[in-house]
């Protein structure tokens, strides 16, 4: 896409790419200063106070309060991803093989909840499920029930939820990818003589694979440092990473022991970014948000 | 026909269960936003405007709601020149620097939010920026430029560089060429990434938590806070009117592309 014409002189392709660079450079110099920078003091504040320290580490790896919070993050992040993927699977797939019209209707009720707040949503599964909630009222209405059920303030209503949240971004890379597998390979298959279900395994979702691939991490790596779902739905229970470290931060003004915690949680996402990077470019994960 | 057939029909069924459970919250704050009684009882009561009476006629909501506007108008109008400054030079650069310009740009996507809402938090307690405007407005235009930059760097990849080398070659200098030529031709993406990027400072929380206070304080710290506490229907009249107003950006958003497209 550049301009290089082969009258272009090398100085006149230098001054083009200093102007290229100066006009990237305010968004740059935001990024760095509000991201880079804050993020850059965490970790530097994690491993120094009064001279170099592992201390924080140390706790991260020794006190129990430390690696249950982290095992609990992964477990529920593990958990909302699976969840969502045998939910967000079927209606990707539905979208991508209906005709237009209720492939629109159905982005568009996926695209919806999306672009609502979040706190909205939190909000809204808060009043869905609490005792005098919605679903409690419903069912025992229904008499379902007699005593309503603890459906919220624990880690039933935090998973409900973050999969509610989390799901249009599963749908949305893996429709993104089915979208663009042809039809016509499913209906040489049919031709072939094979069943609507064996095509589908042997096909379809193969091919589908790069979108589960896409949506899951980015579900998973979103989910790990969920912030308000857990602190609103949690009850004070689900103790994620992310509450840890507004806790040590908001409660007991420990930086250090935050700083740590928030780096072990950067590494972590990074680790897994850079091990799906090498199958799929990151771009694509990342395009979807 | 094998179109009423059980696995068929199990699968729709499903499927339709899927949808109502990601819509079905969303809708459900209207009716309570509309509820007489504080408490949801189902079925519902009377309708009442109460909770919007009550929204309105609050000082501490409506300075809220104030500043949550003006942020996202800030960040916009910051946010929306930078990324489509930047996205311009990663289109039109094959410099190997661009390419980690851009994943640097990229970064508020990458990194989980609370980290970025504490490190922003331990600068601006070091620089004095805690419960300031422009700390609010910063914060914001940071997470907001991705949206910009992903949404014109692909409206610029469907965009023919060579019609501005025309506008140059006919004596147009650099930048009226791209006043002239290019910025029409991309307007579409240019909104979508400027729509996108008020919803992001308009629903933005975490970070607010930690870093606005005082008098400025935006409509979801005060809503976070509140709900802490207790179940106020006054949050579903304000979510109510928060997520009209996304759905109608959102709208004019896909129209706009739509037309472009």
């Amino acid at each position: 896409m550049t301009h290089s014409t082969p009258d272009l002189s090398l100085r006149h392709h230098r001054r083009e790419q200093g102007l290229m660079l100066a006009l990237a450079s305010p968004a740059l110099l935001v990024i760095l200063l509000l991201i880079v920078l804050p993020v850059g003091w965490l970790a530097w504040q994690s491993i120094y106070h009064d001279g170099f320290t592992l201390e924080n580490y140390r706790r991260i790896f020794s006190e129990a309060i430390y690696w249950r919070s982290f095992s609990l993050t992964f477990q529920i992040s593990l958990l909302v991803t699976v969840l969502a993927l045998l939910l967000g699977y079927p209606i990707a797939y539905a979208a991508s093989v209906v005709p237009k019209g209720w492939s629109v209707l159905i982005l568009a009720l996926v695209i919806l909840p999306f672009w609502t707040s979040v706190l909205v949503r939190a909000y809204a599964w808060l009043a869905l499920l609490q005792r005098t909630g919605v679903v409690n009222q419903f069912l025992q209405y229904l008499g379902v029930i007699d005593e309503p059920l603890a459906l919220v303030h624990n880690t039933f209503g935090t998973v409900v939820a973050t999969v509610h949240i989390l799901l249009p971004f599963m749908v949305l890379p893996l429709y993104a990818t089915m979208q663009k597998i042809p039809h016509d390979l499913m209906q040489a298959g049919a031709s072939l003589g094979g069943s609507p279900s064996h095509t589908f395994w042997r096909i379809f979702l193969p091919l589908s694979l790069p979108g589960v691939l896409a949506g899951t991490t980015l579900v998973f790596v979103l989910c790990l440092g969920f912030y308000i779902t857990p602190e609103l739905l949690g009850g004070g229970r689900t103790v994620m990473v992310s509450l840890l470290v507004s806790r040590n931060v908001e409660l007991y003004d420990q930086w250090g022991a935050a700083s740590a915690v928030g780096v072990v949680l950067l590494l972590s996402v990074l680790v897994i970014f850079l091990i799906v990077g090498r199958f799929i470019p990151l771009d694509r994960i990342l395009g979807q948000k | 026909m094998k179109t009423f057939s059980l696995p068929r029909i199990v699968f729709v069924v499903f499927c339709a269960l899927v949808l109502l459970y990601l819509i079905l919250p969303v809708l459900i704050i209207v009716p309570m936003s509309f509820s007489s009684t504080r408490f949801l009882t189902f079925p519902p009561p009377s309708l009442s405007l109460r909770w919007y009476e009550e929204y309105i006629g609050n000082a501490a909501w409506m300075q809220a709601t104030r500043v949550t506007f003006a942020v996202a108008a800030l960040t916009v109008l910051i946010a929306t020149p930078l990324g489509v400054a930047a996205a311009y030079a990663i289109s039109n650069s094959k410099m190997r620097i661009m390419r980690i310009v851009h994943m640097m740009l990229m970064l508020p996507l990458v990194v989980p939010i609370i980290i970025t809402a504490v490190g922003i938090f331990f600068v601006y307690a070091k620089i004095g920026l805690v419960a300031t405007m422009s700390g609010l407005v910063l914060a914001n235009v940071m997470l907001g430029l991705p949206y910009v930059i992903t949404s014109v760097v692909a409206g610029l990849q469907s965009f023919d560089p060579a019609q501005e080398m025309v506008a140059r070659s006919l004596g147009m200098n650099r930048l009226r060429s791209f006043f002239a030529v290019t910025l029409p031709q991309i307007k579409a993406s240019v909104l979508t990434g400027a729509i996108f990027a008020f919803i992001s400072a308009m629903d933005e929380t975490v970070v607010g938590l930690f870093i606005s206070g005082g008098q400025y304080q935006p409509l979801t710290k005060r809503m976070f806070t509140a709900l802490r506490d207790e179940i106020d229907p006054t949050i579903a009249a304000i979510s109510t009117l928060m997520t009209a107003a996304s759905f109608l950006l959102v709208l004019i958003a896909s129209t706009r592309q739509k037309k472009s497209g």
